[in-house]
């Protein structure tokens, strides 16, 4: 896939059924522009992968150049959650509390293996086998820890997700919250059902001799 | 600076001035090496209470009564021959054969002699798992009684404030290291996030803190009588 | 006017404000159901602070607490009367997991639970394993791996320095000090390939040799380091704001800290001298040449000075064991832990045997249980682990040193002010990975 330069310039596009203006693709082009430079990130930083991250922040790497040396501590101010390390149940409630206090637009990165499945090591009562079931993920970083060059790739795809974006989409900036009369929704008792423990990785004890 | 008017602490001085320096041991043998010299005295302080000694790869391990623990562990703190004054480690092991009692294991040490002793009590399985606490003696027994309690429900008498540390206390899949506990808990994976999201990050305030709160008058009335019974625990 | 002593729980939020302007503060209280509800009589505008003591959350997300650690705070004004820790936030299931792990796999989660010196942690696994096993491992090995665990220990104190300032409000030493924390990233990466979470021993031996040139890098390191920690030295050791904002506070005193069970750079600064490479040795630390650095009262400038000194007594080490680093193998010549090279797999039969079996079913160590500990940066840290004779332990139990440390903070913030609670929760240096597991 790699990474384009920069998103296509649409130009002038004109649909009378949408009413769109050529304005509002300079304007989207102008705000994302704004957006994706700027991004100030949340660092919700548990673990090893914070370690990385604050390597990233340092001299070496620098996250400077992309406009992300402001970390936000508080998600008001914050655009894009970055979910540094692994996430116990008893943390969920508070990410996801963190992901609500922050306004739109915002964006979430999971950073690390642990964040983006749960890590096939912590496979296990205490930890939550990825954040995007609590939380909307943009992009998934992956390593154990990633390298600050990964990082930066996964930052540089948000990026990009964010130039491709257009204003006049608003379902983009929709907070996600489960709705039971969408045709996606799938009830807690199916969900149980198909989640249930299956195959061999119920029984992790091979050759207990 | 100016120079220092203090003397620091130094481990080992309760031994004598040519007592060997400490090294690394080498070739250390399975069963059979040198006995701790408190196990010894602990015979003869406490007879019938020392059920066995076992030197296993170097180290003592004396296994106890369980009614003589806080008695032995004191004795072990105060005497001045054995000094033990540093609790390093509480922990439990349930082994996976179901009929062996699980151990509560004690790692003291002592500084002035720079020794270092296991203590063991076995609990059978069908009776309540209880042991003395130890926090009279050591402070630092606090958070490790606790975690003790949290992942294997073995309650300790005289610890003040025995809730759990690790999990959230309303926890209810049970105690996480026992051997009849699942690797990846009792619930589906979607209850357990169900269960730990219906959960309010902000009302996980413990009676001990809520005791700070005297505005009796806005407490409803149940949580005014337990506050006023001094009730600390919270769950 | 009589003040009633009423206490009002706030919730008070890190973001702050509401549409207003004000701080953002809600009196709740607990309802029967545990349900935090609004208080029914509403607050007075201007409450009576006098009599008045609030209830202050900071956590579990907070830049400042080192982790996901949640400090419930009573203060009455500025000044700290009860400070009451939660943890458990980054609580993953270590031990239990390890139950389900041969031992060589169990050394990846050593790496993961103090994050921050991974290769000791592995030193330390790979020690109580071996003392589990009955192995004795190679000279060259012992040396290596006292190389491991300096500058894991130099690594460690590092960030503890860097993060230590910014949370004090000096940047500048973080910016300097993670330069060097990159500097031995790129060697480790050089040696293992993997820069922070190194898993760098195996059960008898490590997971490979030095490459050509490494000690060279080393040695590079060895003569630079100082230079740089002179300067973060000469930026704060004596400076107005810092001394004074660290002089002080948190203080222990020796019997409470052997009593609460500190260990590492809070007991010695507290004036024990009790360091486990010196007084329980292990790979040969006591034929090496180093000073173990003891404050006088405990207090958080105490702990700043040993840190600071274990580190320069860290390269002393360093130089030491570069200079004896012996030739000959690395890995203990023991079919039964360690792997056979790849080329005798595939084409000797015995050797193929050795491998499918320590791969499928791994090592087995004799029924015995083992307890090494070592000296991490934070302090004791120590593997017990009891075999029943399977490949897996039956019990695996990290002794986490933070654990213990953090315990006693109630008492060392009591009596401070707000901010110099982040300053004590900074100066015992807590890693929350291993304090959860």
């Amino acid at each position: 896939m790699g990474l384009d330069t920069r998103a296509a310039d649409t130009g002038v596009s004109f649909n009378p059924s949408q009413q769109e203006s050529w304005v509002t693709t300079r304007l989207d082009f102008l705000v994302n522009w704004g957006r994706a430079n700027s991004l100030w990130p949340m660092p919700f930083g548990t673990a090893c992968c914070a370690i990385e991250f604050m390597a990233t922040a340092a001299s070496k790497f620098d996250l400077a150049r992309f406009g992300m040396e402001r970390m936000s501590f508080s998600p008001r101010q914050a655009d894009v959650l970055i979910c540094a390390g692994r996430v116990p149940f008893k943390l969920a409630p508070v990410i996801r509390r963190i992901w609500q206090q922050m306004p739109q637009p915002k964006w979430s990165i999971a950073m690390g293996a642990c964040a983006s499945t749960g890590n096939g090591i912590f496979d296990n009562y205490a930890v939550v086998q990825g954040i995007d079931t609590i939380i909307p993920v943009d992009v998934y970083v992956p390593g154990c820890p990633p390298r600050p060059e990964a990082l930066m790739y996964g930052i540089m795809m948000l990026q990009k997700k964010i130039m491709n974006e257009r204003m006049a989409d608003r379902s983009l900036r929709h907070e996600m919250e489960p709705d039971p009369t969408s045709k996606l929704y799938i009830p807690p008792a199916l969900i149980d059902e198909m989640s249930e423990n299956f195959g061999n990785s119920v029984h992790q004890t091979r050759s207990g001799l | 600076m100016s120079e220092p008017s203090f003397l620091p602490v130094l481990a080992g001085h309760a031994n004598a001035g040519d007592a060997p320096a400490p090294t690394t041991p080498k070739k250390v043998p399975h069963q059979g090496g040198a006995v701790n010299p408190g196990a010894a005295a602990l015979e003869a302080r406490f007879p019938g209470a020392v059920h066995r000694v076992d030197v296993v790869w170097g180290e003592t391990t004396v296994i106890v009564a369980r009614e003589q623990l806080a008695d032995i562990v004191r004795w072990l703190h105060d005497d001045p021959s054995q000094r033990y004054d540093y609790c390093s480690d509480i922990t439990a092991v349930e082994f996976r054969d179901m009929e062996r009692p699980i151990e509560v294991v004690w790692h003291l040490r002592s500084i002035p002699f720079r020794r270092f002793i296991r203590l063991k009590v076995l609990l059978t399985k069908g009776e309540p798992l209880v042991v003395p606490s130890v926090y009279g003696v050591y402070r630092g027994a606090d958070w490790l009684e606790r975690e003790c309690y949290d992942m294997f429900g073995i309650r300790f008498e005289g610890h003040p404030d025995l809730r759990r540390l690790l999990m959230w206390e309303q926890y209810k899949e049970g105690f996480p290291l026992r051997k009849d506990f699942p690797l990846r808990g009792r619930f589906s994976r979607s209850e357990q996030l169900r269960q730990i999201l219906a959960q309010n990050p902000e009302a996980k305030y413990s009676m001990e803190e809520l005791s700070v709160i005297d505005a009796f008058e806005d407490l409803p009335p149940d949580m005014r009588q337990r506050l006023g019974k001094g009730e600390q625990v919270g769950e | 006017m009589a003040t009633t002593k009423r206490t009002v729980e706030v919730e008070l939020s890190t973001t702050g404000l509401d549409a207003s302007g004000r701080p953002q503060r809600v009196p709740l209280v607990t309802d029967a159901a545990g349900n935090l509800v609004p208080v029914t009589a509403a607050p007075p505008v201007e409450p009576d602070l006098e009599g008045d003591h609030m209830l202050i959350n900071i956590g579990p997300q907070h830049p400042a607490t080192h982790g996901v650690l949640r400090l419930v705070l009573e203060l009455d004004g500025e000044t700290v009367v009860r400070c009451i820790p939660h943890i458990g936030y980054l609580h993953c299931g270590f031990e239990k997991t390890g139950e389900y792990r041969q031992y060589n796999q169990i050394i990846p989660y050593t790496d993961r639970e103090d994050y921050l010196n991974s290769p000791g942690n592995n030193v330390a696994f790979a020690l109580g394993a071996e003392r589990l096993f009955g192995i004795e491992i190679t000279e060259r090995c012992t040396v290596l791996r006292v190389i491991a665990a300096e500058l894991s220990r130099i690594i460690s104190h590092c960030v503890w320095l860097g993060t230590f300032c910014i949370d004090i409000g000096a940047f500048t030493p973080f910016l300097w000090i993670f330069q060097q924390r990159e500097r031995v990233y790129t060697m480790l990466e050089n040696w293992v390939g993997a820069r922070l979470t190194t898993t760098v021993t195996r059960v008898g031996g490590m997971a490979a040799d030095i490459p050509d040139g490494w000690t060279e890098d080393l040695a590079n390191f060895v003569r630079t380091f100082p230079k740089v920690l002179g300067e973060c030295e000469a930026m704060l050791s004596k400076n107005a704001i810092w001394v004074g904002r660290t002089i002080g506070l948190g203080a222990m005193t020796a019997d409470e800290a052997v009593n609460y069970g500190l260990s590492g750079p809070l007991l010695r600064a507290s004036g024990v001298a009790y360091d486990v490479r010196k007084d329980f040795p292990y790979l040969d630390y006591e034929t090496y040449d180093f000073d173990v650095a003891v404050g006088a009262t405990g207090d958080v400038y105490d702990r700043y000075l040993v840190r600071v000194e274990e580190m320069k007594q860290s390269i002393r080490i360093l130089d030491q064991a570069l200079k004896r680093l012996p030739d000959g193998p690395v890995n203990v010549a023991d079919h039964r832990v360690i792997l056979p090279p790849k080329s005798k797999a595939t084409s000797d039969m015995e050797s193929m045997i050795h491998h499918f079996k320590q791969v499928m079913e791994g090592p087995r160590p004799p029924i015995g249980e083992a307890y090494v500990a070592v000296e991490s940066p934070k302090g004791e840290k120590g593997y017990y682990m009891v075999s029943d004779g399977t490949s897996k332990p039956v019990r695996w139990r990290i002794r986490p040193p933070s654990f213990v440390n953090l315990s006693a903070i109630p008492k060392m913030v009591e009596g401070h002010l707000l901010s110099d609670v982040i300053a004590i929760n900074a100066s015992i240096d807590i890693v929350m990975g291993e304090i959860d597991r």
